[in-house]
């Protein structure tokens, strides 16, 4: 009976195991990804890494460039984060079991954040570019629309966590609606809501720089102008002030989000 | 009643001294809520210098607004394709899934071990740090900066794209991998150290199976993640899929018809996963 | 005595299978201090929330002040229900992070606007009652705290608190003691009690602990499955009638009625 039990928990796992190898050789074919050039190209690159991909000479003249543009990103992300979250707000508000006003808007306002949420923010650079060109607002835009729909998920859930019983006992003093949202709700939950605006704002650096790749602006549009040119010197400088600046701001992040306990 | 009413409004109203004169304050002011002041003060003045100090070059926002929902209307209401068949859409969208899962596989199984390692409880803290600051490190260096690095030697294509992707996957999966295993009970290990286990054992028979709901939860959302990646990856750095010919449509072709009958295909996908991890999730709660 | 409130019939079923109340009658009478008694799930919670609404019954009546509050259609006139039935809770539901001063006012947002009350402006007489209350709770020194720095016992006071500043008629505690220790608990049910004898508000108690029901009510009303299988006085309360009502499950009746005895000893 026993050595049973455990033939047959082997053997699931061993059926688990080949349907992966399955996948993965598949995915393989469908990608023409060859494991041999993995390994071959890892050490060629880490050699290629150590030999051209640092800042010397002449690439720290382009640092005033490079910290002009950084500078713009970091905007970017942090407004397309602070807007989106007042929007995100009033949508979670409405989408949240504890605070919907009706099944409809609770259902509408779902399905909005859930197809802004899941077209991946590439796309959004892509459709915007029609509009706004090759301008700041292309990116706005985009890191806008994918934190906002990001954030509203974010936002509901965390209302839907800590509020429903606060939100019972005001309900039964005979509170109303909006003093409900704005003396437990919020108050409740406003802690958790900035340290997601905080994460998003992280995230939106990051998804800036591909942005920029594709719309040409801010910084990614930088690395792409250098790394097309093969200026690695000053590619990598890029490389280092971006990881440099988001290190920082998870830092900063870190440090207020232990403060407002 | 009247007694009962008055009883009452002596508890309320009556007797005691009279606590202040002036205005009574609700509450002091603490360091949390100075801190969430402060935080909202600063991203609201960041935003408002961001607005003042963007580049707009000409764009008239008004204008472009309008027209971005007409572009809107025109993904969404008339999705059409011109370039290639509906066969090859599926195909190129098969083709960024299977980036999805490579990167998937590959950050899991690098991962697992870096997690272990990562676990307060199961190493020790030096070591720990270490790998977490690493981590970190991987983190803080865009995705499609991993890829378009790692193109200069491979070359533009699935390996660069699958490289660069994992490094992602590899740091987040060992922050959630390693979160997991330190939720372990503490008596849990010292229960087994008591009967003599070594520690391969115990992370084999203890820590493994009762954190595997979780790890394969991670791992799920994970991919959820890698998808949007991989269709951002074929955009921007020449992983192919679905992300390239979506690119192809904007920056060359202008068919936004084309671009409406990707963006449904994504959504189905993405919604498909996100459906799935939720199955997954609710699973591993209960 | 007068009557205050008065079940007629009152049934509540979530779907067709599940049956929170069925065919529930009972009066409480002005001042009286009713422990409602069964095993957990047997719809202590669902009746309770029933009179404010909270949730609504099936079908029936519950005529509160002379007026069947199911017939409420009207928002307004449901939260002046609402302001003259207070309520507490086994787990406070205080707002954690906002000072105990500000809770206690929370129970004025009944009376209030809606602009007003989102504001959370308060006039200052409602502040000195609420400051005189506190005192009368043995919380003046706690008046500015984050509700998250107190003990149980001091955040269950801050919801009688916040329940008493409604200025209620009616008294609701939802398993106020489920959640402390035995000092905390003979400390909150001695206050419910000098609440309904000095201030003659009514008070309807929720409790599975038989022992502390026994000792403080004017009155138990024992309910098993959705049913009222016990309406009188704690004296005349058989065993025969204990078994009824926590059914014939051995093992719940041990763990549901010695170990309040225990408690009972303790305090």
């Amino acid at each position: 009976m026993k050595i049973n039990f455990l033939m047959k928990k082997r053997l699931y796992f061993l059926a688990i195991f080949l349907v992966l190898v399955v996948i993965s050789i598949g995915s393989m074919s469908m990608t023409q990804f060859s494991i041999a050039k993995c390994f071959a190209s890892i050490p060629k690159a880490i050699q290629w890494g150590f030999g051209n991909f640092y800042p010397a000479g002449d690439s720290f003249a382009r640092l005033p460039e490079i910290l002009l543009k950084l500078q713009e990103t970091l905007l970017i992300s942090i407004a397309a984060a602070s807007v989106a979250a007042i929007f995100a707000l009033f949508f979670a508000l409405m989408g949240s079991r504890i605070t919907k006003v009706n099944n409809f808007l609770a259902t509408l306002s779902r399905f909005i954040a859930n197809v802004f949420r899941n077209i991946d923010v590439s796309i959004w650079a892509l459709v915007l570019l029609f509009s706004f060109g090759q301008s700041s607002l292309t990116g706005y835009f985009a890191l806008f629309v994918a934190s906002f729909g990001f954030l509203t998920r974010a936002f509901m859930e965390t209302i839907d966590e800590v509020g429903s019983d606060t939100a019972e006992a005001l309900r039964a003093t005979g509170a109303n609606y909006f003093s409900i949202v704005f003396q437990a709700i919020i108050p409740m939950s406003v802690s958790q809501l900035i340290s997601w605006v905080l994460f998003m704002i992280e995230t939106n650096i990051r998804a800036a720089t591909l942005v920029g790749i594709l719309t040409g602006s801010g910084i990614g549009f930088l690395f792409d102008l250098y790394y097309k040119k093969m200026d690695y010197h000053a590619s990598s400088l890029v490389v280092l002030s971006l990881v440099v600046s988001i290190l920082l701001i998870e830092q900063i992040s870190n440090y207020v989000r232990r403060a407002m306990l | 009643m009247a007694v009962d009413n008055q009883a009452r409004s002596t508890l309320i109203n009556g007797g005691g001294p009279s606590f202040q004169k002036e205005r009574i304050k609700l509450r002091l002011m603490s360091k949390s809520r100075l801190a969430i002041r402060l935080t909202m003060l600063a991203l609201a003045i960041l935003t408002v210098v961001g607005f003042l100090t963007f580049d707009y070059r000409d764009v008239h926002l008004l204008k472009g607004i309008m027209s971005t929902f007409a572009n809107f209307k025109t993904i969404f209401a008339q999705p059409q394709l011109a370039h290639f068949s509906l066969s090859e859409a599926i195909y190129q969208l098969l083709v960024t899934l299977s980036l999805g899962v490579l990167t998937t596989l590959i950050g899991a199984i690098i991962a697992l071990f870096l997690g272990i390692f990562a676990a307060e409880n199961l190493s020790n803290k030096k070591v720990s740090n270490v790998i977490k600051g690493f981590v970190a490190l991987i983190r803080a260096v865009p995705t499609v900066l991993w890829v378009l690095i790692f193109a200069v030697s491979a070359g533009l294509g699935s390996v660069a794209a699958v490289i660069g992707m994992s490094f992602h996957s590899i740091s987040y999966l060992t922050k959630a991998y390693s979160e997991s295993f330190e939720e372990l009970d503490a008596g849990t290990i010292e229960a087994l150290e008591g009967c003599g286990a070594s520690w391969w054992q115990i992370v084999c028979q203890a820590v493994l199976p009762s954190s595997l709901t979780s790890l394969i939860s991670w791992t799920f959302i994970r991919f959820e993640i890698n998808f949007g990646v991989s269709v951002a990856m074929g955009a921007a750095a020449g992983a192919g899929g679905i992300g390239y010919d979506m690119f192809m449509d904007s920056a060359f072709y202008y068919n936004l018809h084309e671009m409406g009958v990707i963006t449904y295909l994504i959504l189905v996908v993405a919604m498909l996963l996100e459906f799935m991890s939720l199955k997954i999730k609710n699973k591993v709660r209960s | 005595m007068k009557t205050l409130l008065q079940f007629k019939n009152v049934s509540k079923h979530y779907d067709k299978k599940t049956v929170a109340l069925s065919d529930v009658s009972f009066s409480v009478n002005e001042g009286e201090l009713v422990s409602i008694i069964g095993p957990s799930g047997a719809g202590k919670s669902t009746l309770l929330r029933c009179i404010n609404r909270l949730i609504d019954a099936t079908s029936g009546e519950i005529i509160f002040e002379d007026k069947d509050v199911l017939q409420i259609k009207n928002k307004s006139k449901m939260r002046a229900l609402r302001t003259k039935i207070g309520m507490i809770f086994q787990n406070y539901n205080l707002v954690e992070r906002l000072s105990v001063f500000e809770n206690v006012l929370h129970g004025r947002l009944g009376y209030k606007s809606a602009l007003v009350g989102a504001l959370g402006f308060y006039s200052e007489e409602e502040k000195q009652q609420a400051i005189k209350i506190l005192q009368s709770l043995g919380l003046d020194e706690q008046i500015y705290k984050r509700c998250d720095q107190l003990s149980g016992g001091q955040k269950q006071r801050v919801g009688i608190a916040r329940a008493l500043i409604q200025e209620p008629r009616v008294l609701l505690a939802d398993e106020p003691i489920a959640s402390l220790d035995p000092s905390s608990s003979k400390v909150i049910m001695d206050q419910l009690k000098k609440i309904c004898s000095t201030l003659g508000i009514t008070v309807l108690v929720n409790l599975h602990q038989l022992d502390v029901a026994l000792n403080y009510s004017d009155r138990v009303i024992g309910i098993s499955k959705g049913r009222v299988v016990y309406d009188g006085d704690p004296a005349s309360l058989t065993d025969d009638h204990i078994q009824q009502i926590y059914g014939s499950d051995r093992e719940a009746l041990n763990l549901v009625v010695r170990e309040p005895k225990e408690v009972a000893q303790k305090i």
